[in-house]
């Protein structure tokens, strides 16, 4: 946007990475309420959690080579893809990228010096930590790692001896972290905008962070206290869920969905405010239907907390309640659609570049509509009670999880990495690595619905001989697609040590603020905070696109 | 938009008063509320019970609570809380009061 | 508009208003958690009309009222203590706050009575007692300890916030200036009252 005057920073100021504060040492990062050290310190952790996220998944694709007995033993295995989910979901992409990008970027893209709350900021960092720590503390201690999914479904996670109270635990906390990220982003939308910047000229990712903030105070303390009634039951034997005790196993799956379902709106939301950001930038276009695409978010937000039954079609609800939810799963969709769409209008003579950024902005929508094409059809009531249940769910879950959240977060890495480190990566490597994982994902995870539609159950250790040739191509995909991520990883992290050093402060020739700023930023962002005049997203192709 | 002039709320006079008069008002509806539960309405009892305890809430939420001088924001945002949990409550018995 | 024209040259960045949000936005997570329970209650209620109706016959409705009294006058004594900062009565509000404490302590220690008298009756999870009954009386009393036994630790917890927030009036943290720590503390207060003005008559009024 054109400020009336660039961002008043002088270039002799230190930046945040190089500032003094009274901390020294790692003290100086831990104990640091700069919402940018914060950013960086979430980066670490949730980079080596998704590496251990990753293992695990190669290690299940191994074991599955084979029907049967082989590598590891059945309850190994439970233990295996139980940790894969509450890994991947509770600490990779749920905190994902409103704790990195979110705490980095919004207050920049805003024109504030920090968030609404930057000690509480911290907090959140700290309880991740802890909640995280947990989980490690639930693999090793006697009594062995969780085996009951990352769902926790009663009556098996109140029965199984594994360390299940320290495992729901660590989810409460986890889920404490993300309430209070959520709490701080909305405040600080609501009141940290800087002079002339309403609502309708923020950036798209504030609108994404804001829809998220709302979905992560509203929902998450319902999976809260379902946990903790869990916990409960299996201390004091309160039988709250327990059937020989009156209670109601689906009772405890509506609660638990009621908060699971939103909980994946908390993952795509953010990521496709990253797409809206980066699709503008690399068209050189505004984006088309900008308040569209803000309303959408809202939109989904909403109609995302009323569908959640559509987890349980399977399970023996009310015909009334499976016409319900079904009808309401087809709502949601609408405002996705409405994304898709006017990203891909967005790109319509505009003046296109092929940078890594916009590659993953790219396969992030041609994944996210096979992924969301196939949740349109598991919404069918009839489709559903064959499909629930087996791959085909697995295979939707990656397209539409891993589509949206993680490759959100790899082109949100590929955009705005440079920008926070003053190093540039290999942009060939970059562009080698993409394709690599884009045809390691689909060799991987495209065989799932042929499987699930075949039959295959999904967290089965064993199964049929006739499903082991896709098993076997799923396998080899996820060598391709690990080795794709290894390589792109590798890229990153050189270029954090020895890459080549930038300063110029518009990277890409993104017009939103935090391209005003220098390059990495000092640590109040703005000396002065600017006056926006103009809206996001405002170039100069604007102009020639109107003229035909 | 908000206004942003005062950075802390402005109370007409700083007054006892009004709290202490909502403070009756929240006795009263528990007088009431305690005696319609001795009388056998059947159904009825609890609907009565729960409309005097939403009265009471909105009561402590206005007052107590200051959300009449809060700026609309903080209005849309209680309205949103209930919304979610009044159409969950909905929607779960779509299930449970169809079985 | 935003907060920035006015903080921007500040030094010290401050936003009452901003605060009063971020505590409101916590409340509504506080009202959530509860919620759930709410939840479980309503169809548990729906699926044993019947058994909830006979076990809440043994619900004491005196200290019930009682505690509903207590905690509303708590409520007083805490908006009470805003206004009489706001007047420059630092005395006054530090005695006001110190009241609302004591009510809080009286509210649980009636909560204890009560609790033990409904184990000495065998009424407690996992008695045989209890376990002897049909599977509504058994959740009843399941939800019974659940959601007072939560809504008791977040008295605990607001008594604790205002105790600090007497420390912070006699350091003179909290100025007739600046009170919206005490407003904050007594917001989430007030919903820990909301909270009980919903659980009494679910629990001691549906005779």
């Amino acid at each position: 946007m054109a400020s009336d005057a660039t961002a008043v920073t002088h270039n002799s100021e230190p930046s945040y990475l190089d500032y003094k504060g009274k901390h020294k040492g790692i003290f100086a990062w831990i104990l640091s309420t700069d919402h940018k050290r914060i950013g960086i310190l979430y980066l670490v952790a949730l980079m080596s959690w998704f590496l251990v996220g990753m293992t695990l998944g190669v290690l299940i694709r191994l074991k599955l080579l084979m029907p049967g007995d082989f590598l590891v033993g059945p309850q190994t295995y439970n233990a295996f893809f139980t940790l894969h989910g509450v890994i991947m979901l509770f600490i990779f992409v749920i905190p994902g990228i409103p704790a990195v990008f979110g705490n980095f970027f919004l207050p920049i893209m805003l024109g504030a010096k920090d968030v609404a709350f930057p000690r509480l900021n911290l907090l959140s960092w700290y309880l991740y930590i802890i909640g995280g720590a947990l989980i490690i503390a639930a693999i090793f201690l006697p009594g062995g790692a969780p085996d009951t999914g990352w769902t926790f479904y009663i009556p098996y996670s109140v029965r199984t001896s594994t360390n299940m109270i320290i495992t729901l635990s660590a989810v409460f906390i986890l889920g404490f972290s993300s309430i209070l990220t959520g709490l701080n982003f909305v405040t600080t939308i609501h009141r940290l905008r800087a002079p002339g910047m309403g609502w309708f000229k923020m950036p798209l990712f504030s609108w994404g962070l804001y829809a998220t903030g709302w979905i992560q105070i509203i929902v998450t303390p319902i999976i809260g206290i379902t946990l903790l009634l869990v916990i409960i039951e299996r201390v004091f034997g309160v039988g709250l869920f327990d059937p020989s005790l009156g209670g109601d196993p689906i009772l405890f799956q509506h609660l638990f969905w009621i908060y699971s379902h939103p909980a994946v709106y908390i993952m795509a939301v953010p990521a496709m405010g990253v797409i809206s950001e980066i699709i503008p930038t690399f068209s050189q276009r505004t984006i088309f239907g900008y308040k569209f695409i803000a309303y959408s978010s809202l939109a989904i937000a909403v109609f995302g907390s009323l569908v959640w039954a559509h987890h349980m079609f399977a399970v023996g609800m009310s015909d009334t309640g499976e016409f319900v939810f079904s009808l309401l799963t087809f709502l949601v969709a609408i405002p996705s659609a409405v994304k898709v769409f006017n990203w891909t209008a967005t790109l319509y003579k505009g003046s296109i570049s092929l940078d890594p950024p916009m590659l993953y902005a790219l396969a992030f929508i041609f994944l996210f509509t096979i992924g969301g094409l196939t949740g349109i059809i598991q919404g069918a009531l009839s489709v559903d009670i064959h499909l629930t249940d087996t791959y085909f769910i697995v295979g939707h879950i990656h397209y539409v999880v891993f589509g949206t959240a993680g490759f959100g977060i790899f082109a949100a890495l590929h955009y705005w990495l440079p920008k926070m480190i003053g190093k540039m990566y290999n942009i060939k490597k970059a562009k080698a690595a993409f394709w690599v994982i884009f045809v390691g994902f689909n060799i991987l995870y495209f065989p799932f619905f042929i499987l699930g539609w075949l039959g295959m159950p999904r967290r089965s250790y064993n199964y049929l001989p006739e499903y082991q040739v896709y098993h076997v191509i799923a396998t080899v995909g996820s060598w391709i697609m690990v080795a794709g991520i290894l390589f792109m990883l590798y890229n990153l992290l050189r270029s954090v040590f020895s890459g080549e050093k930038v300063t110029a402060r518009n990277l890409w020739g993104g017009e939103t603020l935090e391209w005003t700023v220098p390059t990495p930023p000092p640590l109040e962002n703005y000396e002065e905070i600017p006056n926006v005049v103009d809206g996001p997203y405002e170039y100069k192709q604007n102009d020639i696109v109107e003229e035909v | 938009m908000e206004k942003q002039v005062a950075q802390h709320i402005e109370k007409p006079g700083h007054s006892y008063g009004k709290y202490i008069v909502v403070w009756l008002a929240l006795l009263t509806l528990t007088a009431i509320t305690a005696v319609v539960a001795g009388v056998n309405l059947g159904e009825v009892t609890i609907a009565v019970a729960l409309i005097i305890a939403s009265i009471k809430s909105y009561l402590v939420l206005t007052v107590f609570m200051h959300l009449n001088v809060e700026s609309k924001p903080f209005k849309i945002f209680v309205l949103v809380a209930l919304f979610f949990l009044i159409v969950s409550i909905v929607l779960l018995f779509s299930d449970f009061s169809n079985m | 508009m935003s907060t920035q024209e006015h903080t921007a040259a500040a030094h010290v960045h401050r936003d009452d208003i901003g605060s009063r949000m971020g505590m409101w936005l916590f409340l509504f997570t506080e009202l959530v958690l509860f919620g759930g329970l709410f939840f479980m209650y309503s169809v548990y209620r729906y699926l044993h009309h019947q058994d909830f109706y006979i076990a809440a016959r043994s619900m004491n409705v005196f200290i019930g009222t009682t505690n509903t009294v207590i905690l509303l006058t708590s409520s007083l004594t805490i908006a009470l203590s805003i206004v009489a900062m706001q007047n420059g009565k630092k005395i006054l509000s530090l005695i006001l706050q110190g009241t609302t404490v004591i009510f809080g302590l009286v509210f649980l220690v009636n909560k204890y009575f009560e609790w033990m008298a409904e184990i000495h009756h065998g009424n407690f999870p996992g008695s045989p007692e209890l376990l002897s009954q049909p599977p509504g009386h058994i959740l009843f009393f399941g939800l019974y300890y659940v959601m007072t036994g939560l809504h008791g630790l977040h008295v605990i917890i607001g008594m604790v916030i205002i105790m600090i927030m007497m420390r912070f009036t006699m350091k003179d943290v909290i100025t007739p200036d600046q009170t919206v720590k005490l407003e904050a503390a007594g917001l989430y207060w007030h919903l820990v009252d909301i909270i009980w003005i919903f659980l009494f008559p679910l629990f001691y009024l549906i005779t």
